[in-house]
């Protein structure tokens, strides 16, 4: 099996999801970035407002409306903090 | 006699609505703490994760952001005073009150102006009722605040700081606005159920603690955008961070404050209500034992006055 990545979605009010998943897509202000398993580490402000797309195995996939938000990724895994996040409705797009 | 014993039914009437309202009070403190408290756990990920990646960037970036540098010359210092909305909490609101009394006389001592910035309806009152200039007040969430009403608080403060930067002692700047050059905090830490203290802190400019760490744990980070953006547009949330802490540590604080004083007024009005209750018996029992001896000695009067009706 792949490795995963630990995701966690951080809130200032609460915790929003944390877990296992197989690829983490964010925008920061610079770009997309997406995050597999041993990425390096980076800390990226994310761009406002945006959205957060975590992909779980199965073709499964969480996405979040982000604000105020940035990431952090270390040997530990991602952590995408944000001002607030609220599942994005899936036909948003 | 009787009159007496109306008096004291009428106290104890009142003793007793008195003591539904302070146990109502009581509970509802009691179901809030529990709230107040799952609410500060649940914004501990964040606060700690945030604090974690500004040490990264403040060991990686070079130190002279704004809100990271003591400022020359203090003018003027600005004071978040953090106070309950509603009273009935024991010396909760007291105690905010006094720590804030005493540092502002501190910064006064050192020749600084202060700013006053108050949260909480008690407190705005306090200030109003002396004619304390107060720089801005927001009220009506110290029981539950959330993270809008902490940006909202500092926001302001933010501007107030950043708007400090350019003054000099006769001018406010080019930019026209007099601001502060040092923000302080008053909130009431919950340490326990028995225990919260008002204590008063730094929050700007903050202080970057290096800490030693072994130097292969060290991540070397890359940054997008680059550490010093990164850092002025983190700073300003590390800044919201603290303030919602306090805010909710004092949230906790209050309803356990109001909890404890409730609860000694409800036992208050159980002493009293036995007291009273006693009281009252023993004047009953007075005024029927006085009656039985009138009309004895009425009888016995007529007794021996020897009339045969």
């Amino acid at each position: 099996m792949a490795k995963q990545l630990h995701v966690q979605v951080v809130a200032v009010e609460e915790r929003i999801w944390s877990g296992e998943a197989e690829m983490l897509v964010a925008r920061t202000t610079e770009g997309e970035i997406g995050v597999l398993p041993g990425h390096s580490p980076l800390l990226g402000l994310l761009k406002e407002p945006s959205q957060v797309r975590v992909k779980l195995g199965g073709g499964e996939q969480l996405t979040y409306d982000v604000t105020g938000g940035f990431l952090s990724i270390d040997a530990n895994g991602v952590t995408v903090l944000a001002e607030s996040a609220t599942p994005a409705t899936p036909d948003a797009h | 006699m009787a009159g007496q014993v109306q008096a004291l039914r009428r106290r104890i009437k009142t003793v007793r609505s008195t003591k539904k309202i302070a146990k109502a009070q009581e509970l509802v403190a009691t179901s809030r703490i529990a709230k107040a408290q799952e609410r500060v756990n649940a914004s501990k990920p964040y606060s700690e994760a945030i604090t974690q990646v500004l040490t990264a960037l403040a060991s990686n970036a070079s130190v002279d952001n704004p809100l990271l540098q003591p400022r020359e010359r203090v003018r003027r210092a600005g004071v978040l005073v953090i106070t309950s909305d509603r009273g009935l909490a024991g010396a909760y609101n007291a105690n905010a009150l006094r720590t804030a009394e005493q540092l502002i006389a501190r910064l006064k001592a050192d020749g600084k102006e202060t700013v006053l910035y108050v949260v909480g309806r008690k407190g705005a009152g306090y200030y109003k009722f002396r004619n304390r200039p107060v720089e801005a007040s927001w009220t009506g969430f110290s029981e539950r605040p959330t993270f809008a009403d902490a940006k909202r608080i500092g926001d302001s403060l933010l501007e107030a700081f950043v708007a400090g930067a350019d003054d000099t002692d006769e001018h406010y700047g080019p930019d026209g606005i007099q601001g502060v050059d040092e923000l302080h905090i008053v909130s009431t830490q919950f340490k326990s159920l028995m225990t919260q203290s008002a204590e008063a802190h730094f929050l700007a400019p903050m202080e970057v603690e290096e800490t030693e760490r072994e130097p292969g744990l060290r991540a070397a980070y890359e940054f997008e955008p680059e550490a010093e953006e990164l850092l002025d547009a983190l700073l300003p949330k590390y800044l919201n961070t603290r303030i919602y802490a306090a805010l909710l540590d004092s949230a906790a604080s209050e309803s356990a404050s109001r909890r404890r004083a409730m609860k000694s007024a409800s036992d208050n009005a159980d002493d009293l209500l036995k007291r009273y209750t006693r009281e009252m018996n023993s004047a009953r029992q007075a005024a029927i034992t006085q009656e039985i001896s009138e009309i004895v000695g009425g009888v016995e009067a007529l007794s021996t006055s020897g009339s045969d009706v």
